[in-house]
C-alpha cells in the first residue's frame, strides 16, 4: 500500500505518524513545498519576538524522528493531481503515484485586491521565510504598517511591538478579531492596545501602497478614511485561505475548501483531506461544513484521517471553531456559536477598567458557545461543557446570574450528583 | 503498577493544605493561585471538591501542541510540559476539555499536573486522604474518566 501526504504541517505529520502506527510495513510519502523541516506556522510568533530560534518552531525535535519511522519525505510542490491515474504530478517534472492520498496543504495567505502589494518592503506573515524578511525590518523604531487585525494580525502584533516597531494597525471591521470577537470584546481589545502605544484604525481600508520616492520611509500606504501612513516594512494579515489552487480540475468536490464526509474522505474515494484543507462537518451545526483553520482541528483530522486511510474505521463527529489570543498580553478565547443562535439565551458580564469580559450562549440548559477576555484559568471547561453537550439543569440560572461562576458549574453539572 | 491520583471530595475539608503543597513543590512559595490542583468550593452545599488533571488517555494538550513540548512520562503516565519548548501559545489551554492545563502569566509557559514524579505532594499534604494516590486499575475513580469519554470529540478508536 503506498500511502502519499501532501503538506508537512501539524495535520501532514500527524497523519504521517498514525498511518506508519497503523501500518508497518506501507509505504509512506510526506510531501512539503517549503525547504525546511516540518515546523509549526502557530510558533512564528514567537521566532519573531525572539523567543524561541528557528528550530523552536519545529513540530518534532529529533531531525530524525520521520526517517526513524522510515517516512520518505520529499521538498516538492504537487501542480496537479490526476483522480482517475491515481497519479501526482510534481513540479519538478515528475510523477508519483498512490493508493491513498491525503491532501493537508494547509492555507494560503489572502492577498487583498490592492494595487501595490508586490514590492519590497510588503510581506505576508505565514511561512518561516516570511517571518526571516520580517525580523529584517522590523527593527527598532522603524514604522510598521500592519494590515489586518484578524487573529494571525493580533497574535503578531505582539512580537512586532516587541521588537520596538512604531506599530499602526489598519483594520476594514469595525472592531478587532471581527471573526473571533464581539462588539464589546473586539473593542476593548482595541482599547488595550492603544493603551500599549499601537495605532489602531478600524473600519479603515487601505486603498492603495506606493513605494516612496522622497521621504525617509520606503512605502506609502494610501487608506480611506484615515489618508497618509508611511512605513518601512507592510505586513499583510488579510486571512487565509484553504490551499486547493492545484486541484482545480482533479475532479474532486471543492467549496471553500475539500469537502469531506465524517471519515475526512472527499468525493473521490481513497482521496482524503485534513487541517486547514479541509471542509469538514461543522460540529453542533446540523450538517453543516466549515474550514476550521486551527491547529488542535489539524491535528485531530490528520489523525483521524490516517486511521480511515488504513482501513480502521473511524467517524469524527465534526470541528468546533475555538480559538485563543494574546494581543499584547490580553488573552481572550472564543468557543462555538458565541454568536448565539435563535431562540437561545445569553449572558454576559463586562469589566471594562480591568479588561475583563464573558459572554455565555446557551440553547435550553446547554452551552453553545463562549467568549472569554482576561481569563487564563480553566477555560478549557468551556469546551468541555459544549461538546459534551452536558445538561446544565440549575446551573444554567446560576450562570445567567453570574456567568464568572462557570468552573463551579461545570464541577456541579458533572462531578456533584446532586448537582 | 501505573498511579493515578484518586480524588474522593466527600472527604475534603476545604483546608487548601494540597493547593499550598503543590505551589511549594513547583513554584518554591506558597501561592494558591501557582497550584496544579484547585479545590472549588460549593457554599450552598457545603462542599469542596479538589480538581486537577487525570492525565487523560486522549491527551489533548499533547495532541493539540504545535513544538512538542508536552510528552508523556512513560513512568508516571503524567503529560509533562517542557518549559523549554512551550511558547507560551495556549492552544493546549482550549483544547483540554478540563480546563486542568493553565496558562502562566509570570512565566509566559503552561502549567500542568505532572504527579511530581510519582510523589505527589498534594496527596502527601492532604490530612484526610481526599487525595490519594493509588493504582490506577480497579478504583472507583473512572468518574472522570467516563466523563472523558463522553466529551470525547476524538473518537474512542487510539492510534
Amino acid at each position: 500500500m503506498q500511502y502519499v501526504v501532501i503538506g508537512a504541517g501539524p495535520a501532514g505529520v500527524t497523519a504521517a505518524e498514525t498511518i506508519r502506527k497503523q501500518d508497518p510495513s506501507g509505504e509512506v510519502i510526506l510531501i512539503g513545498d517549503e525547504p525546511e523541516p516540518a515546523y509549526s506556522r502557530m510558533a512564528i510568533p514567537y521566532y519573531l519576538a525572539d523567543k524561541i530560534p528557528e528550530q523552536g518552531t519545529y513540530l518534532r525535535h529529533d531531525p530524525k524522528h520521520l526517517d526513524s519511522l522510515g517516512v520518505r519525505q520529499l521538498k516538492q510542490r504537487v501542480t496537479r493531481v490526476d483522480s482517475a491515474a491515481r497519479q501526482l504530478q510534481l513540479a519538478g517534472g515528475g510523477a508519483l503515484g498512490f493508493d491513498r492520498l491525503l491532501l493537508a496543504t494547509g492555507s494560503d495567505p489572502v492577498k487583498p485586491p490592492i494595487d501595490g502589494l508586490d514590492q519590497p518592503g510588503v510581506h505576508h506573515c505565514w511561512t518561516l521565510e516570511d517571518a526571516r524578511n520580517i525580523v529584517k525590518y522590523a527593527q527598532p523604531g522603524s514604522h510598521v504598517v500592519l494590515m489586518g487585525a484578524g487573529f494571525i494580525g493580533c497574535i503578531i502584533m505582539e512580537a512586532l511591538a516587541e521588537r520596538g516597531v512604531d506599530l499602526t494597525v489598519v483594520e476594514m471591521g469595525d472592531r478587532m478579531v471581527p471573526r473571533m470577537m464581539d462588539q464589546e470584546s473586539g473593542n476593548l481589545i482595541k482599547q488595550w492596545c492603544i493603551d500599549k502605544g499601537v495605532t489602531v484604525h478600524t473600519s479603515t481600508r487601505v486603498t492603495g501602497v506606493k513605494a516612496n520616492a522622497s521621504g525617509a520611509a520606503r512605502i506609502t500606504l494610501s487608506c480611506d478614511p484615515v489618508g497618509t501612513l508611511e512605513a518601512d516594512l507592510v505586513v499583510v494579515a488579510a486571512g487565509v485561505k484553504p490551499a486547493v489552487d492545484y486541484l482545480r480540475d482533479s475532479g474532486i468536490e471543492l467549496a471553500q475548501g475539500v469537502v469531506v464526509n465524517e471519515y475526512m474522505e472527499s468525493s473521490v474515494p481513497g482521496i482524503y483531506a485534513a487541517g486547514d484543507t479541509c471542509e469538514g462537518i461543522d460540529w453542533g451545526s446540523d450538517g453543516q461544513h466549515a474550514v476550521h483553520a486551527i491547529q488542535p482541528v489539524a491535528a485531530e483530522t490528520g489523525r483521524i484521517a490516517a486511521l480511515n486511510m488504513c482501513g480502521e474505521v473511524t467517524p469524527y463527529p465534526g470541528s468546533m471553531a475555538m480559538n485563543v489570543l494574546d494581543t499584547l498580553g490580553l488573552v481572550s478565547v472564543s468557543y462555538g456559536q458565541w454568536m448565539g443562535v435563535p431562540g437561545g439565551d445569553e449572558v454576559h458580564r463586562l469589566d471594562s477598567d480591568e479588561y475583563r469580559y464573558i459572554k455565555l450562549q446557551f440553547n435550553g440548559d446547554r452551552l453553545i458557545g463562549a467568549i472569554t477576555l482576561g481569563r487564563t484559568e480553566h477555560v478549557g471547561v468551556l469546551r468541555g461543557l459544549i461538546q459534551s453537550r452536558t445538561r446544565l439543569g440549575k446551573w444554567k440560572q446560576h450562570l445567567m446570574e453570574d456567568p464568572t461562576r462557570i468552573m463551579e458549574a461545570y464541577l456541579g453539572a458533572t462531578q456533584l450528583t446532586q448537582g | 503498577m501505573q498511579r493515578s491520583l484518586y480524588i474522593s471530595p466527600d472527604k475534603c475539608t476545604g483546608c487548601l493544605q494540597c493547593e499550598m503543597a503543590c505551589s511549594f513543590e513547583h513554584e518554591g512559595n506558597f501561592n494558591p493561585a501557582k497550584s496544579r490542583i484547585k479545590v472549588f468550593t460549593f457554599h450552598t452545599e457545603g462542599r469542596f471538591v479538589p480538581y486537577t488533571c487525570t492525565q487523560c488517555d486522549e491527551a489533548w494538550c499533547k495532541s493539540a501542541c504545535p513544538t512538542e513540548a508536552i510528552t508523556l512520562d512513560a513512568a508516571t503516565g503524567a503529560k509533562m510540559v517542557n518549559d523549554g519548548l512551550c511558547v507560551g501559545c495556549k492552544v493546549c489551554t482550549i483544547a483540554c476539555p478540563f480546563g486542568t492545563i493553565n496558562y502562566n502569566t509570570t512565566t509566559g509557559k503552561v502549567m500542568k499536573c505532572d504527579l511530581c514524579g510519582g510523589d505527589p505532594a498534594c496527596a502527601k499534604a492532604c490530612p484526610t486522604q481526599a487525595i490519594t494516590y493509588i493504582d490506577a486499575e480497579g478504583t472507583g475513580y473512572d468518574k472522570m474518566r467516563t466523563w472523558a469519554s463522553r466529551t470525547d470529540t476524538q473518537t474512542a478508536a487510539q492510534a
